[in-house]
């Protein structure tokens, strides 16, 4: 008895972790926006709506190859991550930051409703069925492979291009101080169109993999928007690495949750447990003081 | 002259409003006066600089505690509407005070109180054999709709009288809070928490009274909602979608005055109402345009707060203040 129960606890911590890379990759993005611009996108998770029907039309509807759709997806996303810091934040980047995070909030709302006008609220998927794995009495799906697969090759590339780049460089000098940088010469805007596209185009990679998971329908977003914020904010807002590790700790916790009871109580268990670490440690798992 | 008499108009109508107007300005108006009264909660705190997204949290409270210890134990709205406003304070103090203990603010404070409406969601949604998950809960009738004990009235016209009273309790309460010493210590505090306690206030402890106030007048308007619509879900009084909706009525009306959140109020439920009607029509002539009117609506608050961060009410007042200031110079 004792046996088998092992076998699924196995099971369930490494589907966590498996789920953890498309969560992580979803945090980079949101955190790599944060940290250069110190805004908070509430409506990240719906540009990544918007990727996931991208795919879906592109490669379900129109029949054209699933990784040109990917492609085309990114770059879609990215041109409306732009689009949103150019229209939308950029005019009010002087006041109040909580008025960006509530413009953005408006945003969630009007992204949410445009979707339901162009797509009505039907469930779509793409119908593909990638296979299951087995290994040893435990069972993985393909689709969490790749998207764990190529959400740590996604984070590597951009940890690659904020190190080794001169406008990585940039970006990552203007995330620690604004005022000097600019004193110093960096282009402030341009360092921003370039964040917030790359902030955009990590939605859209993250959106192709999810496509492959889940259905999508206008109000997707909200089912994994939350706990992408609570991801950053765990891991230390604008901390790439800290979000990286909140978003295994609190995949494995779902994960677990979810195998002793129904998968709303893996998140309740998740939520408290981040509200719990707010208090321990305020500023992040890795944030600095 | 005229800013006296004013007040006694709109009063004066208020009172005799149900009894000339027809069902449906009537529930409008219902509906204006509850959600005023969480907008205005809200505003009690969130004038200060303290942001909350966990205000769905405080009404789905109201709510489902109210409706579960009717329906489950038999006990009286009466009993149990209080009831479920000290377990709102208790939550709020639970999350609030370690919050402003270790100096949660800004952005993070928004966000933790967001995970906390989720949190509330998601229970309710988990522990479906009694809430109904995601499905809804409908309070039990007491015998024909109308019973005071249940706190129930099959016609309008009385439960217009309940929700006016509450909306100004509510109001009372911000021109308390407003003339209070509180409200200049809370006011120093979101300029400067450090130099606010070295000249002597207690921080932790303001704030801490304001958004346990700011919770169990929410708890109360999600109580109402419930005892007037008979009807709650997770989605419907809580969650993300309702935190950010308070937010934003309080911002599109005004967060600085007292009359704001319902002026908030008033556009915001028009707004929908018009819109939503209009795609109706639209629906029975064969154009199918779900999703518009939202889209509109959210397209309206994003040019509410790029354009009109006062309010319509703070600017309109504003202008007023700048006309008169020239006036007299």
């Amino acid at each position: 008895m004792d046996e088998i129960f092992d076998i699924f606890l196995l099971e369930a911590i490494i589907n966590g972790i498996l789920f953890g890379g498309v969560l992580a990759l979803l945090s980079l993005g949101l955190n790599l926006i944060f940290g250069v611009v110190d805004v908070v996108w509430i409506c990240y998770a719906e540009l990544v709506m918007f990727g996931m029907y991208t795919v879906y039309w592109l490669a379900g509807v129109y029949d054209i190859n699933i990784f040109i759709a990917a492609l085309g997806a990114i770059a879609l996303v990215s041109v409306l991550g732009w689009l949103v810091h150019v229209l939308i934040i950029s005019p009010i980047l002087g006041t109040a930051p909580i008025n960006q995070l509530l413009a953005t909030g408006g945003l969630l709302f009007f992204l949410q409703s445009v979707a339901t006008l162009m797509f009505s609220i039907e469930f779509r998927n793409l119908g593909l069925r990638l296979p299951i794995l087995e290994f040893s009495e435990m069972y993985f799906s393909y689709a969490r492979l790749l998207a764990f697969g190529v959400a740590l090759v996604g984070m590597v590339v951009v940890y690659l291009f904020l190190t080794r780049t001169y406008i990585g460089a940039a970006i990552r000098a203007i995330s620690q101080d604004r005022e000097i940088m600019v004193l110093m010469g960096v282009n402030a805007k341009k360092i921003y169109w370039v964040t917030a596209s790359i902030g955009g185009g990590l939605a859209g990679l993250a959106a192709c993999l999810l496509v492959l998971q889940y259905d999508v329908h206008p109000f997707v977003g909200i089912s994994f928007g939350p706990i992408t914020f609570i991801i950053c904010v765990l891991g230390g807002l604008g901390n790439m690495i800290g979000g990286f590790i909140a978003a295994f700790i609190l995949s494995i916790i779902i994960s677990i949750g979810g195998l002793y009871s129904e998968i709303e109580w893996g998140y309740v268990f998740a939520f408290a447990f981040f509200i719990v670490m707010m208090f321990i440690r305020p500023q992040g798992l890795l944030g600095k003081k | 002259m005229m800013t006296r008499t004013i007040p006694f108009i709109i009063g004066f109508l208020l009172v005799v409003a149900p009894f000339i107007t027809p069902q449906y300005p009537l529930h409008l108006l219902i509906m204006i006066l509850i959600w005023s009264l969480v907008y205005t909660a809200w505003s009690l705190m969130g004038r200060f600089g303290l942001v909350s997204l966990g205000h769905g949290a405080f009404m789905s409270i109201g709510a489902y505690v109210t409706a579960l210890l009717w329906n489950y134990s038999g006990i009286s709205p009466w009993i149990g509407i209080p009831a479920a406003m000290i377990t709102a304070a208790i939550m709020a103090f639970l999350v609030a005070y370690p919050c402003f203990q270790f100096k949660i603010v800004g952005h993070y404070f928004a966000l933790v109180t967001l995970a906390l409406s989720e949190v509330v969601k998601l229970v309710i949604i988990a522990s479906r054999d009694h809430t109904g998950g995601s499905l809804g809960f409908t309070p039990n009738r007491e015998g024909d709709g109308t019973s005071f004990y249940a706190l129930q009235f099959a016609d309008k016209e009385t439960f217009y009288f309940v929700v006016l009273g509450a909306w100004v309790l509510g109001l009372v309460i911000w021109r308390l809070v407003d003339k209070s010493m509180m409200r200049y210590a809370l006011d120093s505090i979101s300029e400067d928490e450090d130099a606010s306690a070295a000249a002597g206030i207690h921080v932790t402890g303001s704030k801490l009274k304001i958004t346990m106030l700011s919770a169990v007048l929410t708890a109360l308007g999600g109580a109402l909602y419930c005892q007037y619509q008979m009807f709650i879900g997770p989605e419907v009084i809580g969650g993300i979608g309702i935190s950010l909706q308070i937010v934003f009525a309080v911002v599109v009306g005004g967060l600085y005055t007292m009359m704001g959140p319902t002026i908030g109020a008033i556009i915001t439920l028009l707004m929908t109402e018009i819109f939503r009607n209009w795609i109706t029509s639209l629906r029975t002539e064969g154009i199918d345009l779900a999703g518009l009117d939202t889209s509109i609506y959210g397209l309206m608050l994003i040019l509410f707060i790029i354009f009109l961060p006062k309010g319509v009410l703070g600017e309109l007042i504003d202008r007023l203040a700048g006309g008169r200031q020239k006036d007299t110079s």
